[in-house]
């Protein structure tokens, strides 16, 4: 009994973090059908943020809620303005120039801060069940993913700029000829990616830790979980975590944890092979 | 009379959702026969057209080629059986000269030498040679469609689907198109979706009236000239009582 | 036509002397440290020539080339350690890459992923091997008798002999000589490939996917045989680098590595053989050069490269300079 409580906790922790890691990629890609290669360096920023705010004496939930998503935000602006807008309607040429970004980052902050695990300090303690202990703070994990996720939706349902949005996801085209100006639409979207993937790097930092190269630890099952997904933005990442985290999970329960990621990926591999266009492409088509 | 069919189409269902975009189409060519399908934006042609051309599955029915089943064949399973396809938007190798996309589709069945012989046949057959060595992506739109048209007859089909193949096309071009496809009837069959009735008076002996995803009317020229309800599709008006 | 394609066999007959001339000269003219540095060069141009062509003339991005790498590379250790000889082992590591590149294209390929999704699983197929091979630490974790390692990797590689001198380590001007040989020998063939009716109708697919399944060629087909080909070239070299370093670790499936390939091939220009083997060269004594100081590292100066060549020269710099050339070669004779 408290084992399987165990497990299922594990395996909503799993879920969340696919959540939290992807929801920003597949911002991005829905909008833009950009796929940002830098998305792993952007959560290796903001769990910088963290660990160097906290040091400076700064409150750690500030740090994780409200710091960490606004400079990888402010910095995916930044980036939009220099380097994607000139590359719009070249596809590749943007994985490419976001790839070179990620090079930059990883080598940047090696140099700035050096190539070591900087750790913040969880906050929270854990609690026991049986024989077994769970850190609250992965409860909060869980919870925060919930949240997050929800109030995307919530945005992109009823709110005006989600109406903007969506229609952007479904004809690219149409939204200037509706007298928005799809530059700033677009500078909007990079941003907001880049925050989310700032927030979920903060708070993560304080599970794993921060190192320059994190990011290529996290951005395998980010990118499995978005192409899974397909173009929309909630309902793809929803059940695309949902079933690959629990699969990944059960694998690494009964394995051990080499065979989950591996797993992740011939899961992913075996449902693009039968929908090339992702879960959301062929089944939930009109979906957000 | 009973001449066996080269292809035919027995309850071709295509479905779109709740939508039904070819609803039961029985339909068959004869060996060089030239047969035109027409009807108003929306009948189904396009749709019908992609199934026949492997882009798209039907829903139900099949399409027989030749005693060989097509359904549920992909493209380029379909054409190595003998159908050549033209389609809409002229589809070609931009960066390469008309001579060598005319070369590339001669070449899946035979040797490089034999296929230089039969572009240049090809090159004459349609009166385009003087075009041979510009380059396909600086031609003009009807230029376009007559070096795609020579790509298609290049890989030697039994049948050709031309998907609106006078689109964009100069006067002068359109005739000297019409007189092609009518030289050809007879070698292969033909099947012309097309939306212009003056190219299709030029060209048709045989039509297929499409109207609402069904079979409206089958007839020659004259016949489906003059019908009252045809005109009256193409008019835009309600065909009342159209069964 | 006649006089593009004669030209175009002299460019590549010009190649293949300049490479000759590199075989026969370079161990006579440099000392053993300078030599041992070109063999690397010649052991990456052969990695990039893997990139090159599937990219350059079969329209395929990988972005994961260094996966085929590592696993040339991991093949030809493990293989070697077990058998105690070298050969088979090199074509172990080819074999073991180009099945691995035939069963990822199929799935790629049969389940015709989009460009955007073919470059993302590449990539995360990559990291993946990165991530179980960094796994292997244990002692449990053996083949025979060589031991996977874990992120400590594998030590004590051997020596490649000469297919006909099994008993014979190679010296290292030796397996300069021979490696060139290798590259020269993979450079023609691919040109010939490229020339025969196989590489027109894989340009063609390059250059219009439709319109060549239209004509009634199985796309998927071809594709699956360029990526495989790609595959067993980039295995080749793992395996030349592996015993090259007589050392590998997980890093040789990094994502730096299939970047790096990337970097070389854009820079020297996608659609050439020659310009990525260029570009190897160039880059390399660059990351060479700059590499000597601290405050700036290989990454941010890759990076910064990458973006730029995006940026400012999408052709890349040797099909730039070649317009450039004949621009005004051909206004000065006009």
């Amino acid at each position: 009994m408290d084992y399987s409580l165990v497990v299922a906790i594990e395996l909503l922790r799993e879920v969340a973090g696919l959540i939290l890691i992807a929801t920003g990629l597949a911002v991005i890609f829905g909008m833009m059908r950009v796929i940002n290669i830098a998305h792993g360096e952007f959560m290796m920023l903001g769990g910088y943020t963290v660990v160097l705010t906290t040091k400076w004496g700064v409150n750690i939930w500030v740090a994780i809620l409200i710091l960490a998503p606004l400079v990888v935000g402010v910095f995916g602006i930044l980036v939009e303005r220099l380097i994607i807008r000139h590359l719009y309607g070249r596809i590749i040429d943007s994985l490419l120039a976001t790839w070179g970004l990620s090079l930059f980052l990883i080598g940047f902050v090696t140099v700035a801060f050096g190539n070591t695990v900087e750790g913040v300090s969880t906050p929270f303690s854990s609690f026991s069940v049986g024989r077994y202990s769970i850190a609250i703070y992965t409860l909060f994990l869980i919870f925060a993913a919930i949240a997050f996720i929800t109030s995307v939706y919530l945005t992109l349902r009823y709110t005006k700029s989600g109406l903007i949005a969506r229609a952007t996801m479904q004809n690219p085209d149409m939204v200037e000829s509706l007298g928005i100006n799809s530059k700033l639409v677009y500078m909007a979207t990079f941003g907001i990616g880049a925050a989310f993937a700032g927030l979920a790097g903060g708070l993560l930092a304080p599970i794993s830790g921060v190192v320059p190269g994190m990011g290529a630890l996290l951005i395998g099952k980010a990118f499995i979980t978005v192409v899974t997904g397909g173009a929309a933005v909630v309902a793809g990442t929803l059940s695309a975590s949902a079933i690959l985290g629990s699969v990944s999970q059960a694998v690494t329960f009964a394995t051990g944890p080499v065979f989950g990621d591996a797993t992740l990926l011939f899961v992913a591999l075996i449902l693009l092979r039968l929908l090339p266009q992702g879960i959301t492409g062929r089944i939930f088509t009109r979906s957000v | 009379m009973s001449e066996p069919a080269l292809l035919a189409t027995s309850g071709l269902t295509m479905r779109f959702g709740g939508v039904v975009a070819v609803d039961q189409v029985d339909f068959a060519v004869k060996a060089g026969e030239l047969r035109c399908l027409i009807g108003p934006n929306g009948a189904g042609k396009s749709t019908f057209f992609k199934c026949l051309t492997g882009q798209l599955r039907p829903t139900a029915g099949s399409v027989v080629f030749a005693d060989q089943e097509l359904r549920g064949a992909t493209t380029h399973e379909i054409v190595r059986k003998g159908i050549g396809i033209k389609t809409q938007v002229p589809n070609l190798f931009d960066g390469l000269p008309a001579r060598e996309n005319i070369a590339l589709s001669a070449l899946q069945n035979h040797s490089k030498k034999r296929s230089e012989e039969i572009t240049d046949q090809m090159l004459e057959l349609i009166a385009i040679t003087a075009l041979a060595n510009r380059d396909v992506g600086h031609l003009a739109h009807g230029e376009r469609q007559l070096v795609e048209l020579a790509m298609v007859l290049a890989g030697q089909p039994r049948l050709v689907l031309l998907d609106e193949p006078a689109a964009g096309m100069t006067a002068e071009e359109r005739g000297r198109l019409a007189n092609v496809l009518r030289e050809l009837a007879g070698d292969m069959s033909l099947i012309v979706v097309e939306h212009d009735m003056q190219f299709i008076r030029d060209i048709a002996t045989e039509i297929t009236v499409l109207h609402r995803g069904r079979v409206f009317l089958e007839g020659d020229v004259a016949e489906i000239m003059a019908h009252r309800e045809v005109q009256e599709i193409y008019l835009g008006k309600e065909a009342n009582g159209a069964a | 036509m006649l006089r593009a394609i004669s030209k175009d066999w002299l460019g590549a007959g010009f190649v293949t002397v300049i490479g000759l001339a590199i075989l026969f000269f370079v161990p006579v003219l440099f000392d053993l440290f300078e030599v041992l540095q070109m063999t690397k060069y010649v052991v990456l141009a052969l990695f990039v020539l893997s990139l090159a062509y599937i990219w350059g003339f079969g329209g395929i991005l990988s972005f994961g080339q260094a996966g085929f790498f590592g696993l040339g590379g991991y093949a030809f250790a493990v293989s070697s350690i077990n058998m105690g000889q070298t050969t088979v082992p090199f074509l172990i590591a080819i074999a073991v890459a180009a099945l691995f590149a035939a069963a990822l294209g199929y799935f790629m390929f049969y389940g015709r992923l989009s460009d955007v999704y073919l470059g993302v699983v590449t990539l995360v197929v990559t990291l993946i091997l990165w991530k179980l091979i960094n796994h292997t630490a244990g002692p449990e974790y053996v083949i025979g008798t060589a031991r996977l390692g874990g992120f400590n990797g594998i030590p004590s590689i051997p020596i490649m002999t000469l297919p006909w001198q099994p008993d014979q380590e190679m010296e290292p001007s030796h397996m300069f000589q021979y490696f060139m040989a290798i590259l020269i020998g993979v450079y023609v063939l691919l040109h010939i490939l490229i020339k025969s009716k196989f590489g027109r109708i894989a340009i063609s697919i390059r250059e219009n996917e439709v319109r060549t399944g239209l004509l009634g060629y199985d796309v998927r087909l071809y594709k699956l045989a360029i990526f495989t080909i790609g595959g067993a070239i980039g295995g080749a070299a793992g395996a030349m680098w592996a015993t090259y370093q007589t050392f590998v670790d997980p890093n040789i499936f990094s994502l730096e590595w299939s970047a790096l390939c990337l970097i070389w091939v854009m820079a020297g220009g996608v659609g050439t053989l020659f310009g990525p083997m260029v570009g190897v060269l160039a880059l390399e004594y660059l990351s060479f050069q700059l590499g000597q100081t601290d405050f700036i590292n290989n990454l941010i100066i890759m990076g910064v490269i990458l973006i730029f060549l995006v940026l400012l020269l999408p052709k890349g710099l040797f099909p730039t300079f070649r317009d450039f050339v004949t621009k005004h070669w051909n206004r000065r004779h006009e």
